[in-house]
């Protein structure tokens, strides 16, 4: 845990979160559920506490002081997640509860009134759960078909494919950046391009991709894109959604109260402008603040030497996970990013959780909310660890001998 | 922090590796289906009873080594009981379970008391139990499927 040559001190930067420096089970914690939610550094605690200890106010209400703070502090925030996607305005920046609240909200906004008998929506097999359903249940009820682009046995679109699944009754594409089984980094850019030659707009779900990578929605060309603050070092219960603005304009609200109003009569209802009107009722304040916060801090580090440090950590792991007899890993497209879904020919993933825990070691087990990705590799569910660029190689080499003890066990 | 020689028991590592009466029951005359689908776990549960006596009994399905050995270790305790000795083991088992500070019915449980370290495990105890809430459905005549989560 030294510095390694590009300058990335780990050791320094462990310092920064609290809940890393802790035994489990009588072991350090090794944190490898990273892609479930990440562990929140000491500037967006201290950005929470702050908040609720200083300047707790509603926002564009009052006039008086602790609301001014309060408005100007969440309207920096937006700033902030504009500047982290490279939106070309602040209105192009709706906060939601997280991703599966954006999708909802496009599924909802913009889909619903777009889609037809007979359209399609065309997504792919690695999706989550939350980027199949809102689809799924919009296209039952409209009549029209959810179309499914095929991957390859290391877990890669089949791009002639998806070119193929396109038609003129193709209303939107809605595609995960990174897979959060397979770690696979999927070619945005081209899959908006190949839609948009089309005139199809492209949904982008961004929640395993803005933890390890610069973002910038203007070059992947996206018409939508997603996000979770819980996943960049932020709280729970903020996200984003990045929309065009021309698109944002034309959609009817996604939910209806006060803030998304610029004048109420008991017969009509003017609507505010973006991107207030897709953000009804009182926000959650402090969610932005703390996640304008995990933004600093990423910048802070930079988001290209983040995605080098943990590019290295991967490969390190994934060279010493395929080594291990009896270990099969599930994903292994090359450029993939820090996800390692693995299954064993002796345990099956949940013993493997319980025995990594006994070691100190967190990974998740499971389907991981892809249950038809789980069908199309026919095993019931993985076990995975994934990374962040507070992890080491150190940690790497106990998930190794953690392993080693559940082949011990099941020997 | 119990240690995971209480869980993983040799006996249970067996019943894993070889599960018993592992077979669709074709001469089932109750079934039923559980699933944890967070898990994955998943198990059909085969029953014959006649006259209030279980004939036979199998199940096949997908799971843990927890859910699968329990499973097993069913078939074998309720095969040839009685219904209402089938529901006696199945309060005795969940008792140790799920209340630690319980006094165990040795006579009853037999060699189900080698899971009872499942009970420091908090998690995987809806594992343990799959099995057991398919049967009392699969004797009630339930068909929808069950679940522990």
């Amino acid at each position: 845990m030294t510095t390694n040559a590009s300058g990335f001190d780990v050791a320094r930067i462990r310092e920064d979160f609290p809940i890393l420096d802790q035994m489990v089970n009588g072991k350090p914690l090794v944190y490898l559920d990273n892609a479930a939610t990440t562990q929140k550094p000491q500037v967006v605690i201290d950005a929470l506490v702050n908040y609720y200890t200083s300047d707790n106010s509603n926002v564009h209400r009052g006039v008086h002081t602790l609301s001014q703070r309060a408005t100007e502090d969440f309207d920096i925030g937006r700033s902030k997640a504009r500047q982290f996607l490279n939106a070309g305005s602040d209105q192009e920046i709706i906060f939601v509860k997280g991703t599966t609240d954006g999708i909802n909200l496009v599924a909802q906004s913009y889909a619903r009134p777009n889609l037809g008998e007979g359209d399609d929506i065309i997504i792919s097999t690695m999706e989550h759960h939350s980027n199949i359903i809102p689809w799924q249940v919009l296209c039952q009820e409209k009549g029209a078909h959810l179309r499914v682009i095929p991957i390859s046995d290391a877990g890669e679109l089949l791009i002639d494919e998806y070119e193929k699944l396109l038609t003129p009754r193709t209303k939107l594409v809605a595609i995960t950046h990174v897979s959060n089984v397979l770690g696979t980094v999927n070619p945005i850019e081209q899959i908006v391009e190949i839609a948009h030659n089309r005139g199809v707009p492209v949904l982008v779900d961004g929640a395993q991709a803005v933890p390890h990578m610069a973002v910038d929605v203007q070059k992947l060309g996206c018409d939508f894109y997603v996000f979770s603050g819980h996943k960049i070092y932020g709280p729970t219960g903020i996200g984003v959604l990045y929309g065009k603005s021309e698109l944002l304009e034309a959609m009817p609200p996604y939910q209806l109260g006060s803030e998304m109003i610029k004048s109420v009569t008991f017969e009509h209802t003017i609507y505010n402008d973006l991107p207030f009107k897709f953000e009804p009722g009182t926000p959650h304040i402090a969610g932005v603040i703390g996640m304008g916060a995990a933004i600093d801090y990423l910048n802070g580090i930079g988001m290209d030497r983040i995605d080098a440090y943990e590019h290295d950590l991967l490969e390190y792991g994934m060279e010493c996970l395929s080594g291990i007899d009896g270990v099969q890993l599930i994903g292994t497209a090359p450029g993939k990013s820090s996800v390692m879904s693995f299954v064993m020919d002796s345990a099956h993933p949940h013993d493997i959780g319980t025995i990594l825990d006994t070691e100190g070691v967190a990974v998740r087990t499971g389907h991981h909310c892809a249950q038809p990705l789980m069908h199309r590799f026919g095993v019931p569910a993985t076990a995975r660890a994934s990374l962040s660029f507070y992890n080491t190689k150190d940690e790497i080499d106990l998930l190794v001998k953690a392993i080693d003890r559940v082949i011990e066990v099941f020997s | 922090m119990p240690g995971l020689n209480d869980l993983y028991q040799e006996i249970l590592l067996e019943h894993n590796s070889k599960p018993r009466n592992f077979r669709k029951l074709e001469e089932a005359n109750r079934s039923a289906d559980g699933y944890n689908p967070l898990c994955g776990d998943q198990i059909q549960l085969y029953l014959k009873v006649e006259d209030d006596k279980i004939i036979d009994v199998g199940f096949q399905g997908t799971g843990c080594a927890i859910s699968r050995a329990s499973a097993s270790m069913l078939t074998q305790s309720v095969k040839g009981q009685s219904v209402e000795r089938a529901q006696e083991i199945f309060d005795a088992f969940h008792t140790m379970l799920t209340e630690p500070d319980a006094e165990l019915d040795y006579d009853t449980l037999d060699d189900l008391e080698c899971l009872a370290g499942v009970s420091e495990f908090p998690t995987r105890i809806k594992c343990a139990v799959l099995a057991w809430h398919t049967l009392l459905a699969a004797l009630d005549g339930k068909s929808e499927g069950v679940t522990t989560e």
